[in-house]
C-alpha cells in the first residue's frame, strides 16, 4: 500500500481549509451560509488566469528554480486576492447588505443561492466551460520517503497555506479589528453598544474570506485544473468542513478541512475515485446527528 | 396546426410538471419557511424509484419488478418523503442553514448514486424503456400528448387541491404560525420541530411524485436531468410566483418555463453554432439576476396574495 494519497489528502485537505475560513467567518459575523462562496474562488482562480496572462506576454513567465510558476503567477495571485475582495463587496453592497437589513437571513442565504448560479454561469460564458491552466509546465515528483512523491509546487502552496493560515489567526486573535470581529460574532448588540463600528467588521469579514478564497482558487488551479465549476464542487466540503470545525473557529475550519482532505483520498484509495464526493456528505450528517456544534465550535445562544 | 397543438400539449407537460414541484417547494419554504436546495435530489429519488420498480427486465442492473405505474409513482411518493423526512429529522433541530446545507448535499450526493450506482440506477445511461401511461396510442403522437396532458393535468390539479386544503386546515394554520411567530406557537404546545419535519416530507414527497410523472412521461431518465440547475429553475418559478400562494406557484411554473423555452429558441436561431453553450449560460446568468432583483424588490412576487413574505 503506497501512503501518497495521505500526501494528496493533505493538500487537497489544505485547499478545503482555506476555502472553509471565508464559509466559517461568514457564517459567524454575517450570519448567513454563503452559496456563492465557492464561485467566489472560481472568479479569484479566472482573475488570476487573466492576470497571469496579461503579465506572462509583458515579462515571460520567469519559473522560479524548480517550480511551475514565477512572479508573475504571484503577482496574479495578490490581483486575484484584491480583485476577488472587490466582487465581494461589490455583490454585499448591491445585494447582500439590503437583504440583511430586512433581517430575515433565510433570504440573504436565497439570494446568495441565486447569485452563485450568475457568477458560476457567467464564468462559463465567458471562459467557456473548458479547463484551462496557468502553466503546461511538467513537474517532476521528487520522493521524500516512506514512498510518497511530491512535486515542488505542492510543497510552495502548502507552505504559502500555512503561512496565510497562521497570519489569519495571528490577526484574528492579535488585532484590533480582529478582535473586534470576533467581538460581534459572539455578540452582535453588545458589540454595538461598546462603539465597534459593525460596517467596518462587515468590510473586514468580505475582504479576508474573499482574498481565502480566491488563494485556495490559485491553488487548486495550479495544482489540479481552472474550470467554472471548481467553487461548486469544493462547495460541500467546505460548508461541511465549516460545521465540523465549529462555526467561527479559524483553527476549526482548517483542521477539519484537513480531515474531510484526508477521508476523501482515503475513500479514493479504498473504495474508488468516484465515491469521492460523497465523502463531505457523510461526514456532514455525522456532525450533524453525533455533535452539531462540531470539534471547536461553542454552542449557540 | 396539428404539430403546433402537439408542441403546446408537450409543454404544457413539461410546465406542469414544474408546476407540482413548485407546489412541493411552496408547501416547504412558502407556507413553513424551509429552505430547500436540493430540490433535484429529491425529484430524482422519486423518478429513479418509479423508474426501476416498473420498468422490464435489463441485463446490467437490478429490475424487472414490473410495478404498475401507480404502484411505482406511490413507492415514488413514499420513498422521497422518507428522504426529506430524514434530512428534516438530522437538521430541523439546529439552525435553519443547516436545513440548506444538508439539502445541497442530498443533491449532490444523488447525483453522485445516479452516475456512478451502475447496478442501481444504470450509471450515465440512465433508464430506458420507462412504461408511459396510454402508451397504446404512441401510434398518433398528438392524441398521445394530449392525454398525457391530461394525466398530468390531472396530477398537478390533485396537488393543488391537497395542498390548498392541507394548508387551510388546522395543520397548515400550525405552520403558518411557526413561521409568524415561533415562540408563541410553541407557548400553545406545538412541537416546531415535528411539524416542520412533517411539512418538510410531504413538500419532498410532491417532488418526488413530480420526478416520477416526469419519468413515465418521458419514459426514458439520466443523471443530467437532475443537475442544480433544476433546483434553480424551481426556485425561480416560486419567487415569480410569489410564494405562500400555490396558484401563484402554478403560474409562476408556467410562466418562467415559457420564458426558459422563448430564450433557447432565440438563442438557438440568434447565436452562431459555437456559441451556443456559452448563450445558454447566459440565459442562467439572467435567471439568477432576475432571482435577486426579485428578492430585492418584489418579494412578494407577481401571482400571489398581496401581503407576501418579504412585505411582512
Amino acid at each position: 500500500m503506497s501512503l501518497q494519497f495521505l500526501l494528496d489528502g493533505l493538500i487537497s485537505g489544505a485547499m478545503i481549509g482555506l476555502g472553509a475560513i471565508g464559509v466559517t467567518l461568514t457564517y459567524s459575523i454575517l450570519r448567513f451560509s454563503n452559496f456563492a462562496h465557492g464561485d467566489l474562488m472560481a472568479w479569484g482562480a479566472y482573475a488570476a488566469l487573466v492576470a497571469v496572462g496579461a503579465l506572462g506576454a509583458l515579462v515571460g513567465t520567469m519559473p522560479l528554480g524548480p517550480l511551475s510558476f514565477g512572479l508573475p503567477l504571484i503577482a496574479a495571485t495578490l490581483f486575484a486576492m484584491v480583485f476577488t475582495a472587490g466582487l465581494a463587496l461589490l455583490l454585499d453592497w448591491l445585494l447582500f447588505a439590503r437583504l440583511r437589513a430586512r433581517g430575515q437571513a433565510i433570504i440573504v442565504v436565497m439570494a446568495s443561492f441565486g447569485a452563485s448560479m450568475a457568477l458560476r454561469n457567467l464564468l462559463e460564458f465567458l471562459f467557456s466551460s473548458s479547463p484551462a491552466y496557468y502553466s503546461r509546465a511538467l513537474q517532476i515528483a521528487q520522493p521524500v520517503g516512506l514512498g510518497i512523491r511530491i512535486t515542488p509546487d505542492q510543497v510552495a502552496l502548502l507552505v504559502m497555506t500555512v503561512l496565510l493560515v497562521t497570519g489569519m489567526h495571528l490577526f484574528l486573535t492579535r488585532s484590533q479589528r480582529g478582535r473586534e470581529m470576533r467581538a460581534y460574532s459572539q455578540n452582535p448588540a453588545l458589540a454595538r453598544v461598546t462603539g465597534i463600528d459593525v460596517s467596518r467588521v462587515v468590510r473586514a469579514t468580505w475582504i479576508i474570506g474573499a482574498a481565502l478564497a480566491a488563494a485556495a482558487g490559485v491553488m487548486v488551479g495550479t495544482l489540479v485544473q481552472i474550470r467554472p465549476l471548481m467553487g461548486l464542487d469544493l462547495l460541500l466540503p467546505m460548508f461541511a468542513a465549516a460545521i465540523l470545525g465549529g462555526i467561527g473557529s479559524v483553527p476549526g475550519a482548517v483542521v477539519a478541512g484537513l480531515i474531510i482532505g484526508l477521508s476523501e483520498a482515503a475513500a479514493v484509495m479504498f473504495i474508488g475515485a468516484e465515491w469521492r464526493a460523497g465523502v463531505a456528505f457523510v461526514i456532514l450528517m455525522a456532525v450533524l446527528l453525533v455533535r452539531p456544534t462540531g470539534l471547536f465550535g461553542v454552542t449557540e445562544r | 396546426m396539428i404539430d403546433l397543438l402537439g408542441y403546446g400539449a408537450f409543454f404544457l407537460s413539461t410546465a406542469l410538471v414544474f408546476a407540482i414541484i413548485t407546489l412541493g417547494l411552496n408547501l416547504q419554504w412558502g407556507l413553513t419557511g424551509l429552505f430547500n436546495v436540493g430540490i433535484a435530489g429529491f425529484v430524482a429519488i422519486g423518478a429513479y424509484t418509479s423508474a426501476i420498480l416498473t420498468t422490464p427486465d435489463a441485463p446490467d442492473r437490478i429490475g424487472g419488478f414490473g410495478w404498475p405505474i401507480l404502484a411505482g409513482w406511490l413507492a415514488a411518493l413514499a420513498l422521497a418523503a422518507a428522504a426529506a423526512a430524514f434530512t428534516g429529522f438530522a437538521t430541523l433541530r439546529l439552525k435553519s442553514d443547516y436545513l440548506a446545507i444538508t439539502t445541497f448535499g442530498v443533491a449532490v450526493v444523488v447525483q453522485l448514486a445516479a452516475l456512478n450506482a451502475v447496478g442501481l440506477t444504470g450509471g450515465p445511461f440512465g433508464v430506458a424503456f420507462i412504461p408511459r401511461p396510454f402508451a397504446g396510442l404512441q401510434s398518433d403522437p398528438l392524441a398521445f400528448n394530449l392525454v398525457n396532458l391530461c394525466v398530468i393535468a390531472a396530477v398537478t390539479l390533485a396537488c393543488y387541491l391537497a395542498l390548498e386544503r392541507l394548508s387551510r386546515s388546522p395543520w397548515g394554520r400550525v405552520l403558518r404560525a411557526l413561521r409568524e411567530d415561533e415562540r408563541a406557537a410553541i407557548s400553545l404546545g406545538k412541537s416546531a420541530r415535528s411539524y416542520r419535519i412533517q411539512a418538510f416530507a410531504v413538500g419532498g414527497a410532491v417532488m418526488g411524485l413530480a420526478g416520477a410523472v416526469q419519468a413515465h412521461f418521458i419514459g426514458f431518465i439520466a443523471p443530467d436531468n437532475y443537475i442544480p440547475t433544476l433546483t434553480f429553475q424551481v426556485w425561480a418559478m416560486l419567487m415569480v410566483g410569489g410564494s405562500g400562494s400555490n396558484r401563484g406557484a402554478v403560474m409562476g411554473a408556467v410562466v418562467v418555463w415559457a420564458v426558459w423555452i422563448g430564450a433557447g429558441w432565440a438563442t438557438s436561431a440568434l447565436v452562431p453554432g459555437d456559441w451556443q453553450a456559452r448563450a445558454a449560460s447566459l440565459q442562467i446568468v439572467a435567471i439568477g439576476v432576475m432571482l435577486c432583483l426579485i428578492l430585492l424588490w418584489r418579494p412578494q412576487g407577481f401571482f400571489g396574495p398581496r401581503r407576501g413574505r418579504g412585505m411582512e
